[in-house]
């Protein structure tokens, strides 16, 4: 193979996936068929896809899990589940939803979108991209080993010591959940790395950092947080794995240690994380509203804005989840009034969202219909948000029903709606046929319906006095009324999950071919087919706008409208010499470089494998795994870092 | 309507939710329930505004001109940006206006209008309550479980220390939640200004009987407190008939590991004191009413009705069961 200068200047052509040099960006982009490819892919696509199948797989595993412990609760006095059995469960079903589902599927929404909302051939680091997959996934199962065999984390998710340590937890249950926590954050670290760079790096020419779509603020948001927030806890759940394996204190107040510091650290990640796993999702309303509502996004700039404002109080709120603990009052005061004041970015969003809409005109899909209930959803748990950041109403409302309400409103209200939304949206561009739409608003009303039912009286349960993680109630509390009408909804809830489910399989196989541009949509991954070729854009997209495919539409009376600052799809960069995408300047996305993009690699999945079997080691004491493990990391790292002619590049020149 | 149904409920079944804080009954909680009901009210408002603003601009009339398809509703990326100052704008003010609600709340809560006169010292456990009660002299101390007499009108000091993993203290009629953590002694005050018995429960997961570690306050007259405080002080009777001596023998051989019952020379700290037993209205931190059945139920198998409990199961004969009930009821 002959070097290919990475820093000649790119020709610029007009190309469709007719074109010859499309035939070569097909033989450079393809992943090899059968078994080998499909391990060896980094095709961001095909990753966003795994992610969310992944994700999705793990929802209805968690939703299980819910459904068992609303059966428990149904009555008082209950004895379907023992209390050790009905503790394992709480506690899976929260790890499951709150690391394993909610934070994935988003990933792979952005994994998937990303480049072609950029404009771009692949993520900036695509085999990270399949590392971050790989271990992700045996994260996943590493976490679920022990509980297939009846010793699942059994402390509930946030872990608190001393009943997580040796003395109170002597099974391998807490151990499983503290390495394989290690684990996962290692997915989400690479993964939020990969994310800012690609950011930073590869957007189109012209798509300035004020023209992204809001789903790329907020992941981008996400990921800056997760860099900074997963650190805490991994941190964390190692130093718990040290106090129970190689005698370390940290956490034991009978050797100078500090429980305290284990719920510090804790919630300094948890509760940035609660934002990352919401941020990103109402970013795709923000950028699937004003499709259907057919009109720019009311306040995009006061959107992102919030958007970052969100993330950067998070990481001053965290004791609000600890006010009960005994701190001194004007410390809790302070984390009070921060709590509070995310109502304000919070407020910008939604008035943003129903301004869109009035003004708008909308297009009753079903993808709306979960957007536009999801704006009810985010005020409802909003406002209860907001109750608990009253110090003293929340010593009351913390570890009640009322917390749990609120959480399931803010994680299924913000995560879950949106996101089946965005998969109505998407689906055709990423299948090429159209979804049901009938069976999809059966779907969003038996959702909606059962959603509410199940959890707003929650809200009533806390003020009755239940506390949360108990596995039975007595008679006479007063409790057995709302948790009946609890547990109906919940299932309620699951059976419109399921016709979602049923909607997705049947619309795989018998769904309507989708043209290109279903709903008429501005963004740059509508301009190419459905489902994208591999290589996503025949030539690279030049943007002038923050919505390229609507530029005729748009400011059609002004006279000013020159062809020069008209964003083009069908005239481009061309980069068919092997895989390449273009490298922008960060703000003002201005041509820099010939980025030369690596090929499919088992390297990923190797060094995913050999990470997981250290893991493994150290779980089974056997520092002889741990041993091997480590070095075929460092023996996978160097296979993947062996220098590849064709990923040879010089710094461009800058004059 | 949804929601009017699910108020109306427990609305109606008032009087038989002892864990709900809607209504409280003393200084150190009340200023926080009139917070919570005017905070819930705005929130109710916010949401029914939200709705309403919601609801208008779907079914909003719209002009019909407008229908034709892949027209845009509007030709400008701008516009509708009076609605996010003008939402924002009153967002922020009746925000500032709870908070500082919130603040003044927090801070009329945080101490007791005069310094309480009794202090209360609480050790939280699996599954189960110590209580031990300092007198001005060693010989006004006494330890007792699960069960709290106060005298009404007074702050009541509580100090709460953990034996074992956190627990969370919590008697929502009375006052909010305070965590029990190993290694520090976090302090909470209240006060009952009506008698009765209000019923608390552990509000921090601590075990696999989390569920069942209720504790019960007992507010009394000053009167009938001093005369409860005297009775705790009182004397063990000792047992009288062959039967209840047969029982002590047993308990001694049995229970004294772990139990106390002062004046007979058990001295265990691992379970409840079980000195004036039979003061208490339940066992085995509320799981049950304290009746001669349900102890003799609970020494034969305590793991079968409280499972995972650390009461060991006691290989007893009929006859030993018997009497070592027989006399755990003498402990009055």
């Amino acid at each position: 193979m002959t070097t290919v200068e990475s820093d000649r200047a790119p020709i610029i052509a007009t190309a469709n996936d007719q074109s010859m040099s499309s035939a070569a960006l097909l033989r450079s982009w393809e992943a090899k068929p059968g078994i080998g490819g499909w391990l060896s892919t980094v095709d961001h696509k095909q990753i966003g896809i795994r992610y969310v199948v992944t994700a999705f797989l793990f929802l209805i595993v968690g939703g299980l899990e819910a459904l068992t412990m609303r059966l428990q609760l149904a009555r008082p006095n209950q004895t379907l589940l023992t209390p050790e059995q009905y503790s394992q469960i709480f506690t899976m079903h929260g790890i499951t939803m709150i690391f394993l589902y909610a934070l994935p599927v988003l990933s792979g929404f952005s994994n998937y979108l990303w480049p072609l909302l950029l404009g771009s051939r692949d993520m900036a680091f695509p085999r990270l991209n399949a590392l971050s997959y790989w271990v992700y996934l045996f994260a996943g199962i590493f976490l679920y080993s022990s509980f297939v065999f009846g010793k699942g984390p059994d402390n509930g998710w946030f872990n608190y010591v001393p009943y997580a340590s040796l003395t109170y937890s002597p099974g391998p249950n807490i151990d499983v959940y503290a390495l394989g926590m290690v684990l996962y954050g290692i997915s989400t670290t690479v993964g939020s790395i990969n994310f800012i760079v690609t950011l930073v790096h590869t957007r189109a020419p012209g798509m300035s950092i004020n023209r992204v779509p809001i789903l790329v603020w907020g992941t981008l948001t996400a990921s800056v947080g997760n860099l900074l927030a997963v650190p805490a806890v991994s941190l964390a759940f190692f130093m718990l794995w040290m106090d129970r394996q190689v005698g370390t204190h940290f956490f034991d107040s009978s050797a100078g240690g500090q429980p305290m510091l284990w719920q510090h650290l804790f919630w300094m990640f948890g509760h940035p994380w609660v934002y990352a796993i919401v941020l990103p999702a109402m970013g795709i309303v923000s950028d699937g509203l004003p499709t259907f509502c057919r009109r720019p996004l009311v306040g995009y700039t006061a959107v992102a804005l919030a958007t970052v404002t969100t993330m950067v109080l998070g990481f001053g709120v965290w004791v609000h989840h600890m006010f009960a603990s005994g701190l001194p009052i004007l410390s809790l005061s302070f984390f009070g009034a921060a709590s509070m004041a995310i109502v304000v970015p919070s407020s910008v969003a939604v008035f943003a969202w129903l301004a869109t809409i009035w003004t708008g005109r909308p297009v009753f899909t079903t993808a709306f219909l979960y957007f536009a209930g999801f704006i009810l959803l985010f005020v409802i748990g909003g406002v209860s948000g907001f109750m608990t950041a009253a110090v003293p109403v929340d010593w009351q409302l913390t570890r009640t029903y009322f917390v749990v309400a609120h959480l399931h409103y803010v994680i299924i209200g913000i995560n879950v709606f949106p996101v089946i939304g965005g998969v109505y949206y998407w689906f055709p561009k990423v299948t090429g046929r159209l979804m049901k739409e009938g069976l999809g608003k059966w779907s969003f009303w038996v959702m909606f319906l059962g959603f509410n039912v199940a959890f707003f009286p929650m809200h009533i349960l806390g003020f009755l006095g239940m506390p949360r993680q108990i596995y039975t109630y007595s008679d006479g509390l007063g409790w057995g009324t709302p948790n009946l009408i609890v547990t109906i909804g919940a299932f309620v809830f699951g059976g419109g999950i399921l016709l979602f489910f049923i909607n997705v399989i049947l619309s795989l196989k018998h769904g309507a071919p989708s043209p290109p541009n279903p709903w008429d949509a501005a963004s740059l991954e509508w301009s190419t087919a459905s489902p994208p070729p591999v290589y996503n854009f025949a030539v690279i997209p030049i943007v002038a706008s923050r919505y390229p495919l609507w530029e005729d539409k748009m400011n059609e009376d002004d006279g000013a409208s020159h062809d020069s600052n008209r964003s083009s799809v069908a005239a481009g960069m061309l980069l068919d010499q092997g895989r390449e995408t273009i490298g922008t300047t960060l703000l003002d996305a201005e041509p820099d470089v010939i980025l030369r993009m690596p090929g499919d690699s088992y390297s990923p999945l190797l060094a995913a494998l050999a990470m997981t079997a250290a893991f493994v080691g150290l779980l089974l004491h056997s520092y002889l795994v741990f041993g091997i493990a480590f070095l075929l990391t460092l023996l996978t790292s160097v296979l993947w870092l062996w220098p590849q002619l064709s990923l040879y590049q010089r710094e461009p020149s800058h004059e | 309507m949804l929601c009017c149904g699910l108020l109306a409920a427990p609305a109606a079944t008032w009087a038989e939710t002892p864990m709900s804080y809607q209504r409280t009954f003393g200084p150190a909680v009340d200023p926080v329930t009139r917070l919570a009901w005017g905070l819930g009210t705005v929130s109710l408002v916010v949401i029914v505004v939200i709705g309403v603003l919601l609801l208008g601009s779907l079914l909003r009339r719209r002009d019909a001109a407008d229908g034709d398809s892949g027209q845009l509703a509007v030709r400008h990326d701008g516009g509708g940006m009076a609605w996010i100052y003008v939402g924002s704008g009153i967002s922020l003010v009746v925000l500032t206006g709870c908070m500082v609600w919130t603040l003044i709340v927090t801070a009329a809560v945080a101490r007791p209008p005069s310094p309480p006169l009794l202090t209360v010292q609480v050790t939280a456990s699996q599954w189960w309550w110590g209580l031990r009660y300092q007198g001005a002299q060693p010989d006004r101390t006494f330890t007792t479980a699960n069960e709290i007499h106060i005298p009404v009108g007074q702050p009541i000091r509580f100090e709460l220390a953990s034996a074992d993993v956190v627990h969370s203290f919590w008697i929502p009629q009375l006052a909010g939640k305070m965590d029990v953590i190993p290694g520090q002694t976090n302090v909470l005050w209240l006060q009952a200004n009506k008698p009765g018995t209000y019923r608390g429960q552990c509000a921090a997961y601590c075990g696999v009987q989390h569920a069942h570690m209720a504790i019960f306050l007992v507010a009394e007259s000053a009167q009938d407190f001093a005369a409860w405080q005297n009775h705790q002080l009182a004397e063990t009777p000792m047992p009288v008939s062959d039967s209840d001596r047969r029982g002590e023998e047993v308990f001694q051989g049995h229970c004294a590991v772990c139990h106390t019952i002062r004046g007979t020379g058990s001295a265990g700290h691992v379970g409840p004191d079980l000195t004036h037993l039979m003061t208490r209205g339940t066992i085995a931190a509320g799981l049950l009413p304290n009746t001669p059945g349900t102890l003799a139920a609970w020494i034969a198998n305590p793991g079968s009705l409280k499972p995972g409990t650390h009461m060991p199961a006691q290989v007893l004969s009929g006859s030993e069961l018997k009497a070592v009930t027989s006399y755990l009821t003498t402990l009055n």
